[in-house]
């Protein structure tokens, strides 16, 4: 789960972790009220989505505004609020449609002395989080990984024990933090990493951390990613979630118990199992076709589970042909055919579909689908299958 | 001849009461599993499928014998139950229970690891030398004895792997689900190195996926290491970078752990990658065939 900059910040903010004072607004109203409240000379008035690359990002309809900018007057921040809020922010992470903005921060202006960078992920291949620093802030961290790796400096830590001041120390001094900065580097990171753990995060980005003129370090950036496996210790987290940033479809899917991603393609896929699911989208591509989601069932699913699967796919306009794959474990497949051929009664199919199961009852329950006499194309193995929707999908108006 | 388990198995149950352990329990006493117990907090004292329930997972090794264990427990005692498993010297736990937070797993990995016991999963489906012993979720059936081993990151993929192997009359030593989360106990390192020991297989498949670098260190260690043929897929060519394909661990961050990198790193140490995943079965006999030495 993702939540806004303004939201990270505020658990950054009460965890004690130094973030620049700011105050969110809908309005351009309230964005002149904030800039009078913050009382500055300088704010910066940032478009608030879950996407990234919102300071080179555009705003569709005024393609001169970008979605960070810097205010110098009330009437200022109201104009650009004005110009941001409600309008669609495309950067290069939200895809040529972008993403509408309801939100603005308006955020006190700092001295910037320096910009680094700070991350916090879980490193798979040692078992552990690992809090990465880079001198090279601001920009993509990526870039930097791949191009001078030796710039990006990590210490691991035990959730339990939590980054040590030692290990804050060691990075802080390979970033030239010296002097009274060595200190609020320490208290930093530290502070961050215990963030990180009691908010069970996936991700904990500060990009850019700054260093201010007085040597003070501060997250003028806070990108913070919750592990949805641990939803349960932290029901404060359902108040935090904004539905207007999700695929509505993908929203609607997870209410069912479905496990489904949206994408570009045409051929709607159902199958059971995550692996088996990925490998169908690459099974239709190699075969020439491109999916148009992602979609598992699970290893329980039940009929309405099914059904309500078919409409989420159904409801794609994208879609032409599709695919059902299940390997029947300890689902049978008796069960399944039995929740299509009631499925597809009652949604009503427009487009092909292709069917193919193997596994527990399947003879049973492929004549169940024949004596259905619902118009129903079954394939006999996966390469059958994939080749029968991909020409389904081209021959489709 | 098989790792991890075979017909001596003893084997409890960590929540045998659930809805989902007792059904499954009763799967695997079906296959012939030995099973000798199970474990739930609270309910030591009663029976369920004619086995004896225990409080903890120690008095249910001292009265039972058992040296395996397959966890059903809910995600947020999941990895107290591993924990537990740990301190009673069950030498083989098998977590089955999808949905462990990912912090729970980097807080029992190490103690796991420095521990004379293996962890398989969790959020995987479990572990299956056919004909002899199945702790887990998968469809016995499937299954025929012989010398291929399996080890894979995903469920249902690997049964279609299975009955690719069976139908071509290609029988299975061991079959081990590593499980789908970011931090899972045993890797494709550990079980490559088992089944290169073991006498009773004659080549490995591999399933892998998208995310991480668990394969990328397998083809290292495949190249230094096996003398046996080995077979491989991966699965989520096609996943968009940074969406979550349903396994916690199925995420391409950063530009790395892609498809691509895995496949071609697999494929500079000689192993043969499976095009389809119609094709994996296929690929292992083209292994076999083309067996080193």
């Amino acid at each position: 789960m993702k939540i806004h900059e303004f939201q990270a910040k505020e658990i950054l903010r009460q965890a004690g972790v130094p973030v620049p004072a700011g105050m969110v607004a809908r309005t351009p109203e309230e964005a002149a009220a904030a800039f009078k409240q913050l009382g500055g000379s300088v704010a910066l008035v940032k478009a608030q989505i879950h996407a990234g690359g919102r300071g080179k990002g555009t705003i569709k309809e005024h393609p001169s505004q970008r979605g960070v900018q810097v205010v110098r007057s009330a009437e200022e921040a109201a104009a650009v609020a004005g110009r941001i809020l409600g309008h669609a922010l495309v950067t290069l992470q939200t895809g040529p449609e972008g993403r509408v903005v309801h939100q603005v921060l308006v955020e006190a202006g700092c001295e910037i002395a320096r910009e680094l960078y700070l991350g916090i992920v879980l490193d798979r291949s040692r078992q552990a989080p690992v809090l990465m620093v880079s001198s090279e802030g601001g920009v993509n961290i990526e870039e930097v990984a791949a191009q001078t790796p030796e710039k990006i400096f990590k210490e691991w830590f035990h959730p339990d024990g939590g980054l040590r001041p030692y290990q804050a120390r060691k990075l802080a001094v390979k970033l030239q933090l010296r002097g009274a900065s060595l200190a609020h580097a320490e208290r930093f990171m530290c502070g961050l990493c215990r963030v990180f753990v009691s908010q069970d995060c996936s991700l904990l980005e500060v990009n850019p951390l700054v260093v201010t003129s007085r040597g003070e370090l501060l997250a003028l950036d806070a990108k913070l990613n919750f592990d949805d496996n641990a939803a349960f210790r932290h029901p404060e987290r359902a108040n935090l979630r904004d539905l207007a940033e999700e695929e509505p479809s993908e929203v609607r899917a997870a209410e069912a118990g479905l496990s489904y991603v949206k994408l570009d393609g045409n051929i709607g896929c159902l199958v059971n199992g995550a692996g088996l699911a990925m490998s169908t989208m690459d099974l239709i591509k190699l075969h020439g076709g491109e999916p148009a989601n992602f979609l598992d069932v699970g290893g329980g699913a039940n009929a309405e589970q099914v059904t309500e699967a078919f409409r989420i796919l159904l409801a794609d306009g994208n879609v032409r042909a599709v695919l059902v794959n299940i390997f029947g474990g300890i689902m049978r497949c008796t069960t399944i055919a039995q929740a299509l051929i009631e499925a597809y009664r009652m949604v009503g199919f427009n487009v092909p579909l292709v069917v193919r199961l193997e596994g527990t009852e399947v003879e049973e329950a492929r004549r169940m689908l024949a004596e259905s006499e619902l118009d129903i194309i079954s394939a006999s193995d996966l390469t059958d299958a994939a080749r029968k929707v991909v020409a389904a999908a081209q021959q489709a108006p | 001849m098989s790792i991890l388990v075979n017909r001596d198995t003893r084997v409890i149950c960590q929540g045998i009461t659930g809805r989902v352990g007792q059904f499954h329990t009763k799967g695997c006493l079906e296959y012939g599993t030995k099973i000798v117990g199970g474990v739930t907090p609270g309910k030591g004292g009663e029976t369920v499928l004619g086995l004896p329930v225990f409080d903890t997972v120690a008095e249910a090794r001292a009265q039972t014998g058992a040296d395996a264990t397959m966890i059903f427990v809910p995600p947020p005692f999941a990895a107290d139950a591993i924990l537990e498993a740990v301190d009673a010297g069950i030498r083989v736990i098998i977590a089955i229970t999808e949905g462990v937070p990912a912090l729970d797993m980097a807080r029992v990995y190490p103690i796991v690891r420095a521990s004379q016991s293996v962890l398989i999963g969790p959020n995987c489906p479990g572990v299956i030398t056919p004909g002899e012993c199945k702790i887990g979720i998968m469809p016995g059936y499937i299954h025929k004895p012989g010398r291929v081993g399996v080890i894979s990151r995903s469920g249902t993929l690997t049964y279609e792997a299975v009955w690719q192997l069976s139908s071509l009359g290609l029988g299975q030593s061991t079959c081990v689900g590593l499980g789908g989360d970011p931090i899972v106990g045993m890797s494709f390192v550990d079980l490559l190195e088992m089944f290169q020991a073991d006498e009773g297989t004659d080549a490995v498949l591999l399933i892998g996926e998208i995310g991480g670098t668990a394969e990328e260190k397998a083809a290292a260690y495949i190249q230094a290491h096996m003398t046996k043929p080995v077979a491989a897929f991966i699965a989520g060519r096609t996943a968009p970078p940074g969406k979550r394909m349903g396994h916690a661990g199925a995420i391409i961050s950063g530009g790395k752990g892609t498809a691509a990198e895995k496949i071609a790193a697999l494929q500079q140490a000689g192993i043969e990658v499976a095009e389809s995943p119609a094709d994996m079965g296929a690929a292992v006999q083209r292994a076999l065939a083309g067996r080193r030495g």
